[in-house]
């Protein structure tokens, strides 16, 4: 228990500072887990592709709080590509297709996150921001 | 009611290392041997395709079938079996009402009238009849406690056709004034269908005294197998309505273009029976019947009393609902400041304990009480206040392993 509410998702747990609405902002997503009722919406601020404000609001556990966090300070201020390269990297790790924590390292805090595969049902926490963001940034590619 | 705990051989599992305590009956209930057995004992002797052959499987198993359904009326005293009809569970029992009554007689000014605190089953199947007949579906918002109030009472009018209401709430616990709703619905002219799913396990069902129009009840939160449920209808209004699906054994005479269907209750029970769950069912009856549902509401209330004072020392712990055990029947729903129910759950969980967490099926409730999401306990016959103790204990460690000193 102490390995999954670890000190550093706690810290993210507690930390508001990117929890709020965005004053401008170029695309929106709302992310929800039926079974469970987590529910976040998802704002970035992009400009000339690159992430330069991005927030989230809404309610859910500690894992899903966490992980909204440790991902939104992870993409700020990056390219769009990279953050959705981020963004795959973290879910093959939820998924165990990428174990390297060399490779890993990259995704910051939310390496944190790695050993959530071994609870089955915490998952669809842990990953709900990261696939909001990976619609709204896939969609958004679309619409271009 | 302590012997009863060897009847359930899943209560000796560890989970993470500790011993299981098991608080999410609400959701559905182990099963003891003797339910267990039934199952095996018709697999292993009596399996056949019920009501269709000649030999001597087919009528074993149809006779254990119609048993069941004998042991049921007898369970909810119901005028007769032929108002039994067996389907896979609540839900499935008020999607028939729904369809079967509600589509074929509702129209547009009617009203279908239900309380705030339905579980998505009872909601639901109402907001699509809403939405197909043009009928409106009017919702009672209860008190802060969650109980019935005039101004909610007062919405059953002349233009109510439907009244349909959980006999305990599945997030509150509470029981219902049931004759009192029952009669104000009939007072109107409107019908009263009572979801059960929550009080046929833990208090004496009698559909006669109640006088409720359909009651639908589900067996594996009562010890039966997952899969059977129950709906009762008074037999003119199962007599005047529509299959809800149809094929296998529910027809008198089909033709290349047009088919007459069989009788109550069979028209509304289409396909291969579950004679598994059937049986499974009569011997969980049988089961609850040996005990009583005196001496199970009995022991209930002294567990539910019990873990509510314990909560209420704990000034981090807020109780959703009457703060009053007696108009509970053993479902305690709560949150704790500053922790998710997830991760409640899945802390109590490294301590073995067993627990619900989310919406409870009651998305409505949740943002009329602006609480999201929630904790639930919920006993059952095999609970003992020894595993509430060990839970209480478990209580604030929750707190302590998300970071606050308290």
């Amino acid at each position: 228990m102490n390995q999954l509410y670890s000190d550093i998702i706690l810290e993210h747990n507690q930390n508001l500072s990117n929890k709020h609405e965005l004053k401008d902002f170029t695309l929106q997503e709302h992310g929800h887990n039926p079974s469970c009722g987590d529910d976040i919406t998802l704002q970035a601020d992009i400009h000339n592709g690159i992430v330069r404000d991005a927030a989230y609001t809404g309610h859910g556990c500690a894992i899903s709080q966490a992980s909204a966090d440790m991902m939104i300070d992870l993409i700020k201020g990056k390219p769009t590509a990279e953050a959705l390269r981020l963004v795959n990297l973290f879910l093959d790790m939820i998924k165990r297709k990428e174990t390297d924590d060399a490779k890993l390292e990259e995704l910051e805090d939310a390496i944190a996150l790695k050993n959530i595969s071994n609870m089955p049902a915490r998952v669809k926490c842990a990953v709900l921001a990261w696939h909001t963001l990976k619609d709204a940034l896939e969609k958004k590619e679309e619409n271009r | 009611m302590n012997n009863v705990r060897k009847d359930f051989p899943i209560l000796t599992k560890k989970v993470n290392g500790h011993q299981l305590v098991y608080f999410d009956n609400a959701a559905t209930t182990q099963k003891p041997y003797q339910v267990i057995h039934a199952i095996v004992d018709l697999l292993e002797h009596y399996n056949g395709n019920p009501h269709r052959g000649a030999h001597t499987l087919s009528m074993e198993a149809t006779e254990l079938y119609d048993e069941a359904k004998q042991a049921v009326a007898r369970f909810i005293n119901a005028r007769s079996a032929d108002e039994i009809i067996f389907v896979r569970n609540t839900t499935e029992a008020l999607n028939l009402v729904a369809r079967s009554y509600g589509e074929a007689n509702l129209h547009s000014g009617d009203k279908i009238v239900i309380p705030i605190s339905e579980h998505h089953s009872d909601l639901v199947p109402w907001q699509r009849v809403a939405s197909k007949t043009g009928a409106k579906l009017v919702y009672m918002y209860l008190d802060e406690e969650g109980h019935f109030t005039d101004e909610d009472l007062a919405k059953i009018d002349d233009h109510t056709k439907i009244v349909a209401f959980a006999a305990v709430s599945n997030v509150l616990g509470m029981k219902r004034p049931v004759e009192k709703i029952i009669k104000k619905a009939h007072q109107v002219g409107a019908i009263a269908v009572l979801d059960g799913a929550q009080s046929a396990p833990h208090m004496k069902s009698d559909v006669q005294k109640w006088d409720c129009d359909f009651y639908a009840f589900s067996g594996h939160k009562m010890l039966g197998s997952a899969g059977t449920g129950v709906l009762y209808g008074k037999l003119e209004l199962l007599r005047n309505m529509e299959p809800f699906l149809s094929g296998g054994d529910m027809i008198e005479y089909v033709q290349e273009q047009s088919t007459t269907f069989a009788e109550v209750p069979f028209k509304f029970e289409a396909g291969t029976e579950n004679v598994e769950g059937a049986v499974a069912l009569h011997a969980a009856i049988d089961y609850l019947e040996a005990i009583g549902f005196d001496a199970i509401e009995q022991h209930e209330y002294e567990l539910t009393r019990h873990c509510m004072e314990g909560m209420l020392k704990l000034p981090y712990i807020h109780l959703l609902g009457s703060k009053d055990p007696k108009e509970k029947v053993g479902v305690i729903s709560f949150t704790i400041d500053g922790v998710h129910p997830h991760d409640a759950a899945t802390i109590l969980d490294s301590y073995g304990i067993a627990i619900r967490s989310g919406h409870h099926c009651a998305q409505p409730l949740g943002h009329h009480l602006h609480v999201e999401a929630s904790n639930r306990v919920s006993f059952y016959i095999y609970n003992t206040i020894e595993e509430v103790d060990y839970f209480l204990s478990k209580l604030p460690l929750v707190r302590k392993q998300m970071g606050f000193k308290d």
